[in-house]
């Protein structure tokens, strides 16, 4: 799609969503959050909190090179925290009259009553600074249903004029967060998301491609559509090899369904309820070297708001520094008096504390290609697929690869692979890491998008092949 | 309700839908949980909105809203009516439905007592004494527990006249509890891990599960674990608890016979299923005393996939899947039926909420009871381990290649449930496992288990299915390959 084209169809967009929704204005919100914090008060409810969401967000889903569902919503929630006397609880409504808000109100009192002295609760935090995000994108609200169609048709022409199958999504949507307390906090966010994923098939073999931005002009549907058309049309009939351990150059959707399902072990909480991998191994040199993770809403390549769920700023984290994993993620509750919060808890009340959900590994200078050219015998892995945990302390998990799996000999991409399944130490896999590439925003289905770089690792180990 | 469903439906009439169909829901949730000895989640939701599907130009197109008024539904219904117009353009042929009757119906699932009636003191001091009791054994480093209910208040109406209201209450409750012990962490949950048991009905399931009783033994259990032996990898034989079973049907039974997967319409996300159309009534999937049925009836039990009308208006409905080991039947929607020779749809098209599309879902998907007891199992086999309560689940995307892990192991030696064994896990390919099932236990034994977190679709959408088993053996199957070395 040339950018002209694009130019073109998004002012024709613009004149169609003046009948189309948008999110309510910042002041609207900022008057309802007043409104229910003014009945919180004269309720006898001193201190409250409260958290607004609403969402606009629209799916074009194809499959067989047709749109098979096409859907569109628009939601608005109201969460209200209440503490009352060293206790706390949460109603979520998407009623928002008078009436229900107060009955939502002496719900939230009710629950909170009813449960013993929480002596850890903390008062509702005061006013915050926030650093400015901007991650909305005008032309990616405006994105109609009818210009995704369009896209979607193309794809699906494209697929067909290679005798392939297309199947994907291509969504877009808005949305945005409020957050204000009884002590004076007002916190507020809005970003855009476009998302489109792929996988075309060429008679039983597959492969994928999927970007995902604030701004939908970021990526191109049909340019994501030829990589995945041309790595289904390499896949076709894959040879069958043994299992065991195996150089692997994982593409960054594969390094992200991986390291993603580290995220938790980041937790104060996690820690101290001694169910991470990195409790008791703090300080201690436990991945390689070349591996460098923090946590940074303020990464360009990242979206999200920078404040947490109690409306905390969020800070940067440098969570593993060389190899070594330096620091959590606090809390408010979690940092307790010796350590400041970092900006990550979770909404209360809850039991896992807190989270990052902003994770940039640290990249490297060598590309994909270079990776290939540099390996004498290897597997490049395009993605993986149903991962889950084996071993909590050591971090075993187990998933298959999906959509392309390849065998490099001599530098080069012989033939195409059965899939495999793999039981793999995340932390074992981050010690083995040969060389990285550039990190880049990247999205994949079994972890949330981060910024991560291919890697090259070795002794990957791969337990079990499957029929195809 | 009535009102802005019919007005929903008129307003897509005239703007040219073919085919309407519309859900009001209304959705009230409750979830505790407590942490070491504390309250964790302790909150109330609630959602009410519309969703409308329509047919125009031979496309679909879906809106929905949470403005509950005539000017609100109407803007909603026409977005839809503009969503499937544009859906037209990539379109390669026009849906087909299979035809059903109109239903006017209302319609109660079971539910004794009301978990949104009873006193929240009352469920938070179960659970924390429940927690106590964990805590109270050593080696314990956590404990937790949950309780979650939902109450689903939906009325759908069609284009082709049906009206139906239905009300389904969901209940569920669990504990856990976890050892963390040199390099290791041992958890043992009951009454099944990742949420416990959950079915259609009220509080009487919490009464009936007895927490306090079960709390001790699976402290002691977690703590127990350290010591035990690794379990061995090897091949041999291998008798699954219920749970565990239940979950071996949900992703080698249940998933592969979606007829949305088998026809790529879930290939770029869930995937898609080895159980190509060749295959029905031509598959040889299990061994001939294996008998599953996808089942949404009250007659099947109180599961999560039980109700009266699915979400396109069509009746509850029992259809064989696996006869006698053959294979014999998918799951199935109106507008797929035709595709595999039906005239009219399995009942099987389920929506998480009013703002999502209905989809086909599991509903009871049931491996019906044999004639064993665990007694009589466990003393005809000579060699082999009971594996019990899941720890971690995988399958590819085609459903043949699966591993489980449970989160405990006892072996059995000439016919005698002997020591405990740590980290077991076992894996196969699809049919070759199924094929393999020689004993099945009896109905004394047979649980409709419930599994809360199944997700599917895009935008993605958490659904309870149901899963009727129990303990059944399995020979020559492969064990210990998720800490194989190999």
């Amino acid at each position: 799609m040339s950018k002209t084209k694009k130019s073109r169809s998004v002012s024709a967009n613009r004149s169609r969503r003046a009948a189309q929704e948008e999110l309510r204005r910042e002041r609207e919100l900022h008057s309802l959050t007043q409104r229910i914090l003014r009945l919180a008060k004269s309720g006898g409810i001193p201190e409250c909190e409260v958290h607004v969401e609403e969402i606009i967000d629209a799916v074009t889903r194809f499959a067989n090179n047709t749109i098979h569902q096409h859907v569109a919503e628009h939601g608005l929630t109201v969460s209200l925290r209440v503490v009352v006397d060293g206790r706390t609880a949460r109603v979520t409504t998407n009623h928002i009259d008078e009436d229900a808000l107060r009955a939502s109100l002496e719900s939230a009192a009710s629950l909170a009553v009813s449960q013993p002295k929480d002596a850890g609760l903390l008062p509702l935090p005061g006013k915050q600074k926030y650093r400015a995000v901007h991650r909305f994108i005008p032309a990616t609200s405006a994105l109609s249903a009818e210009a995704r169609a369009r896209a979607v048709k193309k794809v699906c022409s494209l697929a067909q004029s290679k005798g392939q199958v297309a199947a994907g999504i291509f969504s877009s949507g808005q949305s945005q967060t409020v957050l204000a307390n009884s002590r004076g906090l007002f916190a507020a966010y809005r970003q855009t998301q476009a998302e489109f994923s792929v996988t075309m098939q060429q008679g039983s073999a597959t492969s994928w491609a999927k970007a995902n931005d604030a701004n939908f002009r970021i990526f191109d549907p049909l340019a994501l559509s030829r990589t995945a058309s041309e790595k289904a049309a390499r896949a076709e009939n894959p040879a069958e090899l043994a299992p065991g351990s195996y150089t692997v150059i994982l593409e960054p959707a594969a390094v992200l369904d991986l390291v993603g399902f580290l995220f938790y072990d980041f937790a104060a909480t996690a820690v101290e309820d001694q169910r991470s991998c990195f409790a008791g191994r703090l300080g201690k040199p436990l991945l390689g070297k070349n591996i460098t993770i923090t946590d940074d809403v303020y990464h360009p390549g990242q979206l999200g708001a920078p404040f947490d769920g109690e409306g905390m700023p969020r800070q940067r984290v440098v969570l593993v520094d060389q190899g070594v994993p330096r620091n959590l993620v606090y809390s408010r509750r979690s940092a307790k008096a010796k350590i400041h919060p970092t900006g990550h808890g979770l909404a209360l009340p809850n039991e896992y504390g807190e989270a990052p959900v902003n994770l940039v590994v640290a990249g490297g200078k060598t590309s994909v290609p270079e990776m290939i050219a540099g390996t004498d015998r290897g597997l490049l892995v395009t993605r993986l697929w149903y991962i889950r945990e084996v071993d909590p302390y050591e971090k075993i998990m187990t998933g298959m690869t999906r959509d392309g799996l390849f065998l490099v000999e001599k530098g080069k991409v012989t033939r195409a692979i059965r899939n495999f399944r793999f039981n793999q130490s995340i932390l074992e896999m981050l010690k083995n890491v040969e060389c990285l590439g550039p990190a880049h925003r990247s999205t994949a289905e079994e972890s949330f998008e981060m910024v991560v770089p291919p890697m090259k690792i070795g002794n990957f180990h791969f337990s079990e092949v499957t029929k195809f | 309700m009535w009102d802005y469903c019919g007005h929903s439906l008129e307003v897509a009439r005239l703007r040219g839908a073919t085919y309407a169909d519309v859900r009001v829901m209304h959705l009230r949730q409750r979830d505790l949980t407590t942490k070491g000895g504390e309250v964790g989640t302790l909150g109330q939701s609630e959602s009410l909105g519309l969703g409308i599907r329509v047919v125009v130009n031979g496309a679909w197109g879906f809106a929905s809203t949470d403005q509950l008024a005539r000017e609100g539904v109407a803007a909603c219904a026409a977005q839809a009516v503009a969503i499937a117009k544009a859906s037209s353009l990539a379109k390669k042929e026009d849906v087909q439905l299979a035809s059903e009757a109109a239903y006017v119906d209302s319609w109660l699932g079971p539910c004794q007592k009301d978990p949104l009636e009873i006193p929240l003191e009352a469920q938070l001091d179960l659970l924390l004494k429940a927690d106590a009791a964990m805590r109270s054994v050593k080696g314990v480093t956590l404990s937790e527990t949950d309780m979650q209910f939902r109450k689903i208040d939906s009325w759908f109406a069609s284009s082709a006249g049906s009206k139906i209201h239905q009300r389904r209450v969901h209940s569920g409750c669990g504990i856990v509890a976890t050892s963390f012990k040199g390099d290791a962490i041992q958890k043992r949950s009951y009454p099944n891990s990742f949420g416990g048991q959950h079915i259609l009905g009220g509080y009487e399931l919490i009464e009936a599960m007895d927490l306090l009783k079960h709390a001790p033994q699976v402290a002691e259990e977690a703590v127990a674990l350290h010591s035990a032996p690794q379990c061995p990898q090897t091949r041999g034989t291998l008798i699954l608890g219920g749970s565990q079973l239940g979950l071996q049907i949900h992703e080698s039974v249940g998933h592969p016979i979606e007829l949305d997967r088998v026809l790529g319409q879930e290939a770029n996300f869930a995937g898609t299923s080895f159980l190509t159309l060749d295959q029905l009534n031509h598959l040889r999937y299990a061994s001939p005393i294996v008998n599953v049925v996808a089942d949404a009836r009250m007659a099947h039990g109180p599961g999560l996939g039980t109700f009266a009308y699915d979400d396109e208006g069509v009746p509850a409905q029992c259809i064989d899947i696996i006869k006698d080991g053959e294979f014999r039947g998918y799951l199935s929607s109106r507008e797929t039926a035709h595709l595999v020779g039906l005239h009219r749809s399995g009942g099987t098209m389920r929506t998480e909420s009013w703002n999502r599309l209905p989809m086909i879902r599991m509903t009871n998907v049931s491996l019906l009871p044999g004639a064993w007891t665990p007694e009589n199992l466990i003393a005809d086999t000579d060699d082999g381990i009971y594996m019990d309560t899941n720890r971690s689940w995988s399958i590819d995307d085609r459903r043949y290649q699966f591993q489980f892990s449970t989160e405990i192991a006892w072996e059995i030696k000439g016919g005698k449930k002997t020591r405990r064994l740590k980290n077991p896990s076992y894996s196969g390919m699809t049919t070759e496992f199924w094929n393999s099932c020689d004993a099945i236990c009896n109905a004394d034994h047979w649980v409709l288990w419930g599994t809360p977190n199944c997700g599917k679709g895009q935008p993605m959408q958490t659904m309870g299915t149901g899963h009727g088993a129990s303990p059944a053996r399995f020979r020559n199957v492969r064990i210990g390959t998720a800490f194989s070395k190999e």
